[in-house]
């Protein structure tokens, strides 16, 4: 939701920065690969089954074994969080995809095609704003039944809007550049302009919006696993885990539901900054 | 002004319609038939059959949705059949909770928010500090904030109760302080950042370094000729800040155990009672069109050039 905010403000405070090394970038990047690593190494490197339950175990403070103790049913936390970052990942992984792949198709079909394809989409894309994602996954949820799918298509339909309007305005732009109108001229068909031309070069405005758009999907998502309505327990995901462990919390043994939080917080936090830096690198470069 | 005021009312009229009109279709989107459905998955034949004679499902599909429309609109939001009570009569206790909460996050977020936003585009110390927060503010979800507040102030130092929503004015108050401040936590920081950077912005204009070449006061410049200019984006980004209240509360009443329409609505659907469901969803997205509504004319109302240009 952001999204449009931060490219078009992002140009006003660029300049001299570009040259210097930015760290905070470097910092979110690093942590986005460890993470995304993590997810895909979970079998290997997590020490323990993420689902062993070892009742005698319950809520064990760090030690050798379990570096970061104990759930209340006495499951390895560090292998559950490691195990969590597949779905936690994968899920707004999806949404940011499908929203991206079919938000661009349609961006550069409105903007280059205009008229009343273009007046058409934009109403639709209107109406589609007036439902709140979460909401939107939730209705998705009652109809479907609770799990991953619902909740990964109603987040897809919900960002679309979002997507498609940036993007439509700076394929609008790009539209008009001399460039585009030369291949015009020379009378390349209209499919060669639009993939060959135009698509390439707001590539960059697209990837910059899914950047953005992963941090809400991802917060989203994890708050349909948080209310119950996602993936079932005792899968871990990390939404869940700080669900799951507001039980213990009141028992003195917050841990759980703190770490899966940090995780998601550090996770999202990563993904905007890493977004915005990117917005104002190309948004510098397109001036 | 008219035109423009009229032009709005008969886009936000065909926004809710279209808008009812999906959240009423979408139930025959769904696997299998509409009546068991609506029965919430575990009916009798006797049941259904009732359903069928309620809800008209042998009427075509548009009649349907035109009287479900015309009821909704008198007030009968139809029947919940786990409950087996009207929707209305169980939505009614549970509005005010979700109101309250939704009002209390709001003016943290004004209050809070822009006066952060404010204190750091005026001040370039606080301004460092300020970015960092909210960097870390906006990533952090409504129920992450929920638990580290309720492990700190309701658990660890007992200052706030741990759930509920209390009764009377004050009770609500002191029960629905950590949610609000849960629900309110990433808008502030969003508020904060929008304000910041609308400010500083104005305050790099050439009026304003007219006014302050002629010896303006600071404080009246602030007041006069940065602070009417900035607040255009500031209340564009309210209207997305309603939506996010509106989704935010749903999991922040979860979150506390708090008895509204949020709470209402999850159970509702992990229960499949789709009449609930409808009525809910259709309450939330009708307040969240009609705020942005409200958004758009105030801000003609602040700029009067939006009058003519901003018709879309």
């Amino acid at each position: 939701m952001a999204g449009e905010v931060a490219l078009s403000g992002a140009g006003a405070r660029a300049g001299s920065r570009r040259r210097r090394r930015d760290w905070v970038m470097v910092a979110c990047a690093t942590f986005i690969v460890v993470i995304v690593a993590v997810a895909l190494l979970a079998p290997w490197i997590a020490p323990h089954d993420p689902n062993q339950v070892d009742i005698v175990a319950s809520h064990e403070a760090p030690s050798a074994s379990h570096p970061l103790g104990t759930d209340a049913l006495g499951r390895d936390l560090l292998s559950r969080l490691i195990w969590g970052a597949r779905l936690s990942l994968l899920g707004p992984a999806l949404i940011v995809v499908i929203a991206t792949v079919v938000g661009t198709t349609i961006a550069i079909l409105a903007a280059w095609m205009g008229g009343w394809f273009d007046g058409v989409t934009s109403r639709v894309l209107d109406i589609l704003f007036a439902f709140p994602g979460l909401i939107f996954a939730i209705l998705a949820v009652a109809l479907f039944g609770p799990g991953l799918v619902a909740p990964v298509i109603a987040l897809s339909i919900a960002y679309l809007p979002y997507d498609a309007r940036v993007l439509r305005s700076v394929a609008l732009r790009e539209r008009n550049l001399p460039y585009i109108q030369a291949c015009y001229v020379e009378g390349l068909p209209t499919s060669a302009i639009t993939t060959r031309h135009l698509l390439p070069n707001i590539l960059p405005f697209v990837f910059v919006q899914a950047t953005l758009s992963f941090g809400y999907a991802l917060v989203d998502l994890a708050a349909v696993s948080y209310l119950g309505l996602g993936v079932a327990p005792p899968t871990p995901e990390w939404g869940l885990m700080v669900a799951n462990g507001q039980a213990s919390i009141l028992a003195g043994y917050p841990e759980e539901s703190l770490y899966a939080g940090l995780l998601i917080v550090l996770t999202v936090v990563s993904f905007n900054l890493l977004g915005d830096r990117l917005a104002t690198r190309f948004s510098v470069r397109a001036q | 002004m008219a035109l423009f005021v009229a032009k709005r009312l008969v886009a936000l009229v065909l926004t809710l319609l279209v808008a009812s009109f999906l959240i009423y279709g979408s139930l025959y989107l769904a696997p299998g038939d509409p009546a068991t459905q609506l029965a919430g998955g575990r009916a009798t034949p006797e049941v259904l059959e009732q359903i069928r004679e309620r809800y008209q499902l042998d009427e075509p599909f548009l009649t349907r949705y035109w009287d479900w429309l015309t009821n909704v609109l008198q007030g009968d939001l139809g029947q919940s059949f786990v409950y087996r009570q009207d929707v209305s009569s169980l939505l009614a206790p549970r509005v005010g909770n979700t109101v309250f909460l939704v009002l209390y996050a709001a003016l943290l977020i004004l209050g809070v928010g822009v006066t952060l936003g404010l204190a750091s585009a005026l001040r370039r110390r606080v301004g460092s500090v300020v970015t960092a927060a909210t960097a870390i503010g906006m990533a952090t979800p409504a129920f992450v904030a929920a638990i580290v507040l309720i492990t700190v102030f309701a658990v660890n130092l007992g200052w706030f109760p741990v759930f509920g929503a209390g009764t009377g004015f004050l009770g609500r108050l002191w029960h629905l302080t950590l949610p609000a401040v849960a629900l309110a936590f990433a808008w502030v920081a969003y508020v904060t950042q929008i304000t910041k950077a609308s400010v500083r912005e104005e305050l790099s204009r050439e009026h304003v370094e007219t006014a302050r070449s002629r010896g303006i006061p600071p404080r009246l410049i602030v007041r006069r000729h940065v602070f009417r200019n900035a607040l255009i984006p500031i209340t564009t980004v309210a209207g997305l800040t309603v939506a996010g209240l509106i989704a935010g509360a749903v999991v922040v009443e979860q979150a506390f155990g708090i008895s509204g329409l949020g709470s209402f609505l999850v159970q509702a659907a992990s229960q499949k009672d789709f009449a609930v469901v409808q009525a809910i969803a259709l309450l939330l997205v009708a307040t969240f069109v009609i705020a942005n509504a409200i958004v758009d004319l105030l801000n003609g109302l602040l700029d009067p050039r939006l009058r003519l240009t901003g018709s879309g």
